[in-house]
């Protein structure tokens, strides 16, 4: 089980949830963040764009860990793990 | 509590009532005048009566959002207004409004969308225009990087156009200042094969065969910044526009060059004739008079500012043989302002308003063509894009 916890900007995508629950077999952050696709396109459209990258000012982190700074999308997403997905400080 | 029930009577008197309130709304409606404002921050609605006098704001709308592209969309029976917004966190989206721009709907899945296998992804809609007037379901999009997608389900779904996603001077298009963009879309009124497009940089180019195949045309508009000065391609062309009444001529704001086109863009003659600087990035068209062309020149690439510190918008009322600085109720000291690409808007009314915005948040607007202007508006965001458009409530 791996635990996807998005930010108020995303919520309205998720059915109002600030936190979503992926079951079954995954291993990847890339594949959590797919599963999430499955339930909510709209939630993944505003996290990845068409070629699969996560947008330049979105930080995903798994249990406190910024996946730039790890393997990316292909990090391992260990059973229980938290995915807690941010906007990062840019903005205006 | 005392419970007023009203007689079968009273309510039928009540409901005829209410239909003629709501004809005689609906009818003042179609003729009130509706502003559009993009901004880096967000997008404004400004309404008001035809009188123009004095307009009313809303929003912003899309809070945090830049809106660089907005449309009006009255052909048809169902009028819709169309908003690009793009988060810089959350990415962009098309937005729609059904009524006038009141209330917008919340993003859904990405429709304007490049093809898994192109390698390409959306980083900003520049540009949505309408089909032609016959083909109330067809939409276009200019999206960064430069592709043009078309709808034709009045904007449920979007397809890039392959002859551009694929064309082959594609590798070789640069980005300008904004980033590499299709800004302009002008299809043919009178031809439904023809169309043609602009993008900053990479240049003008057309179709003939549906939007098949495409091909530049560019003879004789000069790209200062290449070491070839008039290239087949790769011209920063900033902006241009035509009248329906006369299609086949194009007027074009260049970096660097002000062009017309007697011949769908086959070729291109300079008309710079008299103006304080031939850079620049907004170009409006007469709604009624296709002799008549509106700009903000800007004082150079290395200072994009208006010439003098005055703040002049130009005119020509003979298709670029002479333009006339347009200054009444403007300000002429100390006015370093910047007015970028779709910035600079005409509505339809008879005696044609004339409107633009400016990059530190000024809004401007004229009732008589430009003749006199009032500040609608300041300390609005960096403004983006203005448009108008007839309907909606004052």
């Amino acid at each position: 089980m791996i635990r996807l916890e998005l930010p108020q900007a995303l919520c309205s995508y998720a059915e109002q949830n600030s936190s979503v629950v992926i079951e079954g077999s995954v291993k990847t952050i890339g594949e959590a963040l797919s599963a999430l696709g499955r339930r909510s396109p709209t939630a993944l459209d505003r996290i990845m764009d068409e070629r699969g990258n996560v947008r330049r000012h979105v930080n995903v982190f798994v249990n406190g860990e910024n996946i730039r700074f790890l393997r990316g999308l292909t990090t391992p997403a260990p059973d229980g793990a938290t995915i807690l997905i941010l906007a990062a400080v840019s903005g205006g | 509590m005392v419970k007023k029930t009203r007689g079968r009577a009273t309510v039928k008197k009540a409901r005829r009532k209410t239909a003629v309130k709501k004809a005689r709304t609906s009818a003042s409606r179609s003729q009130d005048a509706l502003l559009l404002v993009g901004t880096m921050k967000g997008a404004f609605v400004l309404r008001s009566d035809k009188s123009r006098k004095k307009w009313r704001i809303e929003g912003p709308h899309f809070r945090g959002e830049a809106v660089y592209a907005l449309l009006h969309d009255a052909r048809g029976s169902r009028p819709r207004t169309f908003a690009a917004t793009n988060s810089m966190h959350w990415g962009p989206t098309l937005r729609t409004s059904d009524d006038y721009g009141s209330t917008w709907s919340e993003p859904g899945p990405q429709t304007v969308r490049f093809p898994a296998d192109s390698g390409r992804a959306l980083a900003q809609i520049w540009q949505i225009t309408t089909g032609r007037p016959t083909e109330h379901d067809v939409l276009y999009c200019g999206v960064e990087p430069s592709a043009l997608f078309e709808s034709r389900d009045g904007g449920e779904s979007w397809h890039p156009n392959p002859g551009l996603l694929n064309h082959e001077h594609q590798p070789k298009w640069q980005p300008g200042g904004g980033g590499l963009c299709l800004h302009t879309i002008i299809p043919d009124p009178d031809n439904s094969r023809r169309m043609l497009i602009a993008m900053s940089t990479g240049g003008v180019y057309r179709s003939d065969d549906g939007g098949r195949t495409w091909r530049a045309r560019n003879v004789g508009v000069r790209a200062q910044f290449l070491p070839d000065k008039y290239p087949e391609f790769g011209q920063c062309v900033h902006k241009v526009v035509h009248h329906p009444k006369r299609p086949g001529r194009l007027f074009l704001q260049n970096h660097w060059g002000l062009y017309r086109s007697d011949d769908w863009g086959d070729s291109w003659q300079d008309i710079a004739n008299g103006v304080p600087s031939d850079f620049g990035f907004a170009m409006q068209m007469h709604p009624h008079d296709p002799d008549t062309v509106y700009i903000v020149p800007l004082e150079a690439d290395t200072f994009r500012c208006t010439p003098e510190a005055k703040l002049r918008v130009y005119r020509t009322t003979n298709a670029g043989r002479s333009w006339e600085p347009l200054a009444k109720g403007l300000p002429q000291r100390d006015a370093y302002e910047t007015v970028l690409r779709d910035a600079l808007t005409a509505d339809s009314f008879d005696s044609a308003g004339i409107y633009f915005g400016t990059r530190s948040g000024k809004l401007f607007g004229s009732r008589d063509e430009g003749a006199t202007w009032t500040e609608i508006a300041d300390g609005l965001p960096p403004i983006v894009c203005v448009k108008a458009a007839v309907g909606g409530a004052a």
